[in-house]
């Protein structure tokens, strides 16, 4: 109930058009806005770019963001006079999340999501603003663009922006529920999981059509969350999907690498209706990917059999040898359908060069697959993958060799470059 | 000059079991906590991961995981007329280095002492009367009970997930546990293991015999488990990997799989790793601690002050800290007096190899876990009448082999030479139809007069502090006492089928090169009496109210059981009395 | 988006090094330490060539475990099985300098109790041990040690073996002992330090090597295990290729 009251004001306030509507809502003292404004910063996990990664300090800038054209750092959002954002006004920040447009004019890159950030309102991003004002302010100069010509130049992005970015109020579906509605705003809203998850393409804009079946980004594939049965969210139910997102594990998962960062900083955070409700909309939305073509392996190919074989003697100590792991422990290749993802990017990376699960207050333990590129070579790697991608009547296109050896050399680049 | 870090409520030295259990209670209870840790952070999945970890000759024969003798090592001689010589490659012990210390390369065999182990003279005498008890035996009793170290018990078994099957549920005798066990408030966590062929057969031979036989209460699960902290562990894989390595699967119960995933995300607590403590710094009259100093392996040295000190380092180095910072008066044999270095004691194994018709028995030893085994607890502490046999004291015994594992686990008849085609034809007819349980007999070693731990006045370390000075050897009730224990285990693998049984007594002089379980005990124990004992039963020092020391060292005498569970069970007796008694009114627990 | 995984900066930041740079002391708190794909540091070099023996000390190391594990028609000997080549590798390596043991003086003679009290470390008995063993056959029985024969070789085995042959400068027994601690410890160890070639030691014995599970086989009694042998590097079945 209390979720539909809020709801209705949430969309009353949506379409609302709100570039010019400055009213100045006085921060600092309003605890009811700051209180809101941090949970919409957690739900917009502003702190996943924003946070220093060196010092940690909240929100103040200087991470790097690899974009298809270049790398971007993140900015000091602080209060802080000088290098933060405490001189802008509260007009300015909503241009900057909602718009992407700089105080100056200049357009902000769409590594700033302002593309679902858009999805909120201006009140949401007022409450972000007034949060914001209260953290420590920090004061450290970054220096955000570090793009090669001719990506470098900003304006670029208006024409960018004229083709891709349409900002449209949001609004709620009446042929769905609360709960839906809700979801489906956190999805394409704030939690902009579409960042990640959706394909996009040849200019980094996402193909709506393939909503969430998957995409290949910071060197993981952020696997297909669709409704889809065989690679997608088909064999989750409600439930897995809500303790996914809280505790970073739950009977068939396990949350690693960007998406580890994100249950820390974001969806462990959330409140459990907001879980639900993403879990949802992720159940009932969109069309799933395409039916796979694949057919699985003869368990007599010989791929099949190295890949049986190398199985039992590395991987089943832990996933056991009928693949079902230990739930919230060891993931259960047969049930977690990313086994079976159409692009192999993180399975590479885990077998390669491992990889620790993110620890949470629920889920403490942070279990960590060991890296085996000091052990197995191209061929093996490329042998056992093939077979749990088509065990346990999973049918996936098979591993090469020379994926696996180009897959060692990026991560080898990435090491280096870190 | 050494920098002076900020001040900390509780600075601990070690970060094994006993300082992850302390840790983790009082950052609970809201101080500041800083563990001081002399070895490197370890875990599975970077240093002993399942494709990596099952390498013999790195581990159980290079000791990867242990404190080099380069770093410090101890003297030792058997008798005080004897100079003493520096141990200088590992053997009768193993002492651990590192996050997790003993805990992870322990092979988790997880008992609970018997109730009269911790009223040791007074049952004695009363049962036997005073003279039964040589007159240079120091035994004495602990200052605290089974029935209030029950619950002790009970939180690290739970901690741990240890698989077993009781055998006296709150005083009812349950079928297939240990019947002589003191009562225990539930049964174990999770059921016990699966045995494989040997140790069934041992159980059963067990049975016939008149034996209760039951599985001896491991620490490598049978099922997965998820501990009170919300940490979960999967279940074993019976890879035979276990003493002397670390678990690649999260299979074994250690600080590292049970605790440290929750200790190391409060606020409240850090750790610093590579670290070495090298003494406790207290004020001109030495009754108050300020903190300890440090060196960190650059050599720079640190002061952390803090409230309270806990040290929980090795048995040994518990003691040496004790001393060099001086602390206590110091144990003198000749003149029986002081108590730091009193009442040291090991443990008294012996093992019987048992050789088998290879067309008859295939044992697949390397199928095997650390604790895994069949136990018969008829000759433990005083379970039997010792009356007619002239000792006191003994040990559980069983079929408890851990691995087979080729360069240490390849036994051979006797009178086999030991190389050449003999050597070889009789290492392929026997390797899977011959047992060695390793410490099958697991006998208790009492305390005497003449068996301490002093410092040794040729011998340094790396930081020019006089090493730790052993004086060890058997006495006459324990070479008994395994000779008794030794014939009765030989008895059951007879009855197995043995067609030839080797048993390898235990026998004076004690040996610092043979291998004889890494359980030293004593040198700073808990009692009643400060003229008898160091700490309290509290495990506070009688001198120095803001220090508790942690460890099997404070065992007055070593039962014939394996010591974690008590060292343990401790720890959170004394972290108790800390939270509820020493925090509010800081002082001396008991008043001597 | 980011490329730096902020876990793994956090695990970095739960290792900072103390102030003095080169400190390998580090702060743990936070998070558990996390290095993506350690090197297992012991796995070791096993390229061609001899390291630490000349080529007629290697021939001389071979023959000897060629006595000590004699071939036979079913597993090779301790020479073909490349229990030099291990031997030559540990010499080299920490084993073969005390590196990690207590070296320090003063060296007294001690009792049988207290263990090891020599300050000569593996490598130099055996740059010493094989000189004085081959100049020892060469003045007893008038040939160099390779080329006595296999009986011969026996003999003068048991005869260090129990202490009945003084050797030039090094105590024949404990050379002895030591050669033969070795080749037995390469015998068995995994194929990754140079012996035990194509797991032959462990498929003498039928120990199934680096395994890491066995819960199908744990109520299996008395039944063999069916697998073959697998080596930390790996095993045939591995191969997809032949």
């Amino acid at each position: 109930m209390r979720c539909g009251i809020r709801l209705a004001v949430l969309v009353a306030l949506l379409v609302l058009p709100s570039l010019t509507w400055a009213q100045a809502v006085p921060h600092g003292q309003d605890f009811a806005l700051i209180e809101r404004g941090r949970y919409l910063t957690a739900l917009a996990d502003c702190a996943a770019c924003h946070d220093d990664p060196v010092s940690q300090r909240p929100f103040a800038g200087g991470r790097s963001i690899q974009t298809p054209f270049g790398m971007l750092v993140a900015p000091n959002i602080t209060p802080d006079m000088a290098s933060g954002i405490g001189g802008w006004s509260d007009a300015q920040f909503d241009a900057a999340v909602r718009y992407g447009r700089m105080p100056s004019g200049a357009r902000l890159y769409p590594a700033m999501p302002y593309l679902y950030y858009s999805r909120m309102s201006r009140s949401d991003t007022q409450a972000i603003r007034a949060y914001l004002a209260t953290v420590k302010p920090v004061s450290h100069n970054v220096v955000s663009d570090q793009l090669p010509f001719p990506f470098k130049v900003r304006a670029l992005m208006r024409v960018w922006d004229a083709l891709f970015f349409h900002p449209s109020p949001w609004h709620a579906r009446a042929d769905r529920s609360a709960a839906w509605n809700r979801g489906a705003w956190i999805v394409e809203g704030p939690g902009h999981c579409e960042a990640c998850h959706t394909p996009k393409g040849w200019l980094a804009q996402d193909k709506h059509a393939r909503a969430l079946q998957g995409y290949v980004t910071q060197g993981w594939f952020a696997p297909d969350i669709s409704p889809d049965a065989q690679r997608g969210l088909g064999g989750w139910s409600e439930q897995d999907i809500e303790q996914f997102l809280q505790r970073g594990h739950n009977r068939l998962a396990a949350a690693a690498g960007p998406m580890g960062e994100e249950v820390e900083d974001s969806s462990s955070q959330m409140r459990p209706d907001d879980l639900l409700a993403i879990a949802t909309y992720l159940k009932s939305s969109g069309t799933g990917a395409a039916p796979a073509s694949h057919v699985a392996l003869a368990a007599t190919d010989a791929r099949m059999r190295a890949g049986a074989a190398i199985y039992r003697d590395e991987c089943s100590a832990c996933h056991r040898l009928d693949g079902h792991g230990t739930p919230y422990l060891f993931p259960d290749l047969v049930s977690d359908n990313a086994v079976q993802a159409r692009d192999p990017t993180s399975l590479l990376r885990v077998v390669l060069i491992g990889t620790r699960s993110v620890a949470t207050n629920p889920e403490p333990t942070a279990p960590a697959m060991p890296g085996f590129r000091w052990q197995l070579s191209d061929a093996e790697v490329a042998s056992v993958l093939t077979y749990v991608r088509n065990s346990w009547g999973h049918a996936a296109s098979p591993v090469s060799a020379d994926q696996v050896s180009h897959a060692r050399s990026q991560l080898q680049r990435e090491s280096a470059a870190e | 000059m050494a920098r002076t870090l900020p001040p900390r409520d509780v600075v601990i030295v070690g970060l094994g079991w006993t300082g992850s259990i302390l840790a983790n209670e009082l950052t609970d209870a809201g101080l500041s906590v800083t563990a001081i840790e002399r070895g490197p952070w370890r875990d599975a999945p970077t240093d002993f991961p399942p494709n990596a970890a099952q390498d013999e000759l790195r581990y159980r024969i290079r000791h990867e995981l242990f404190l080099q003798p380069a770093q410090t090592t101890f003297t030792f001689r058997n008798t005080m007329s004897q100079s003493a010589l520096p141990i200088r490659t590992w053997g009768a012990f193993m002492p651990p280095n590192g996050v997790g210390g003993g805990g992870v390369h322990w092979n988790a065999e997880t008992w609970r002492f018997l109730p009269s182990d911790f009223v040791l003279r007074t049952h004695l005498t009363q049962r036997y009367g005073a003279r039964f008890l040589p007159p240079d035996m120091t035994i004495q009793d602990w200052g605290v009970t089974y029935e209030e170290l029950e619950p002790c018990y009970d939180r690290f078994e739970y901690l741990c997930g240890t698989s077993g099957t009781a055998g006296n549920l709150r005083g009812q005798i349950q079928p297939g546990g240990n019947p002589f066990e003191g009562p225990r408030s539930r049964p174990y966590p999770t059921p016990a293991q699966e045995q494989p062929f040997s140790h069934t057969l041992f159980g059963q031979a067990a049975r016939q015999l008149g034996y209760k036989p039951f599985p001896q209460p491991s620490g490598n699960l049978s099922q997965a488990y998820t501990n009170p902290l919300g940490v979960r562990m999967g279940p074993c894989t019976y890879c035979g990997f276990c003493e002397w390595f670390g678990c690649a699967n999260y299979s074994k119960a250690s600080p590292q799989t049970t605790i440290l995933p929750v200790l190391v995300r409060k606020s409240n607590f850090s750790a610093r790793t590579e670290c070495e403590v090298t003494r406790i710094n207290t004020d001109a009259a030495g009754r108050h601690a300020s903190g300890v100093s440090f060196v960190d392996s650059a050599g720079v040295e640190w002061e952390q002050p803090a409230q309270l000190v806990i040290l929980a380092a090795y048995t040994i180095f518990n003691v040496q800290l004790l001393m060099l910072s001086g602390i206590g008066q110091r144990y003198d044999p000749v003149g029986n007096t002081g108590v730091i270095g009193r009442n040291f004691t090991h443990q008294t194994i012996s093992d019987v190899l048992s050789f088998f018709d290879p067309a008859k028995f295939i044992f697949n030893p390397f199928i095997a876990s650390g604790a895994i085994g069949m136990c018969i607890d008829e000759f433990n502490g005083d379970n039997f009448d010792h009356g007619p046999h002239g000792f006191v004291g003994g040990g559980y015994m069983g079929q408890v082999q851990t691995n087979g594992r080729p360069i240490e686990s390849t036994p051979v008849p006797p009178g086999t030479p030991s190389w050449g085609a003999q050597w070889k034809q009789a290492v392929r007819d026997n390797y899977q139809s011959a047992l060695q349980p390793g410490t099958g007999v697991h006998g208790s070693m009492y305390s005497y007069r003449d068996v301490y731990l002093d410092l040794d006045p040729t011998y340094r370390d790396r930081f020019g502090r006089p090493l730790v000075r052993i004086t060890m050897d058997f006495h006459d009730n324990e070479i008994k006492q395994n000779r008794f224990l030794t014939d009765k285990f030989a008895e059951i693998f007879m009855a197995m089928g043995a067609r030839q049984v080797e048993k390898q007594y235990r026998k004076a002089p004690y040996s610092i090169t043979d291998y004889q379980t890494t359980h030293l005990c004593g040198g700073a124990v808990m009692g009643s009496d400060p003229h008898t004992s160091a700490l309290n039963r509290y495990l506070q020092s009688w001198d120095v109210p803001n220090l508790f020391v942690m460890g099997a060292s404070a065992f007055p005498q070593n039962a014939g059981y394996n010591p974690t569970g008590t060292l343990a069970a401790l720890a959170y007796w004394s972290a108790d009395a800390i939270r509820t008694r020493y925090l509010k009114n800081p002082g001396p627990l008991v008043h001597a | 988006m980011p490329p730096i995984r902020r876990r793994d900066l956090l695990a970095g930041t739960a290792l900072v090094l103390l102030e003095t740079g080169v400190a390998r002391s580090a702060i743990l708190q936070g998070e558990l330490p996390w290095e993506p794909a350690p090197e297992h540091s012991l796995y070791p070099n096993t390229a061609g060539g001899w390291h630490f023996f000349t080529a007629q000390q290697a021939a001389m190391v071979e023959a000897m475990a060629d006595r000590l594990i004699p071939p036979d028609p079913q597993t090779p000997g301790g020479g073909q099985a490349g229990c030099a080549v291990y031997i030559d590798r540990q010499l080299v390596g920490p084993y073969g300098s005390n590196a990690g043991l207590y070296e320090r003086a003063p060296f007294m003679k001690g009792t049988a109790s207290q263990g090891n009290q020599s300050s000569t470390t593996p490598a130099q008995l055996y740059r010493a041990g094989l000189p004085a063993l081959d100049s020892w056959c060469q003045a007893q029985r008038g040939h160099a040690w390779v080329q006595l024969s296999t009986e011969q070789q026996d003999e003068v085995l048991r005869g260090l073996e129990a202490g009945q042959i003084q050797l030039q400068g090094v105590n024949g027994e404990t050379f002895f002992q030591a050669v033969l601690k070795d080749v037995k410890e390469g015998f068995f160890a995994d194929p990754i330090y140079g012996a035990n070639r194509d797991m032959c030691a462990w498929k003498m014995i039928g120990f199934p090597g680096a395994r890491y599970n066995y819960r199908d086989w744990v109520g299996r009694h008395n039944e063999r295990y069916p697998y073959p042998p697998v080596s930390i590097a790996g095993s045939p079945d591995w191969s997809a290729g032949g």
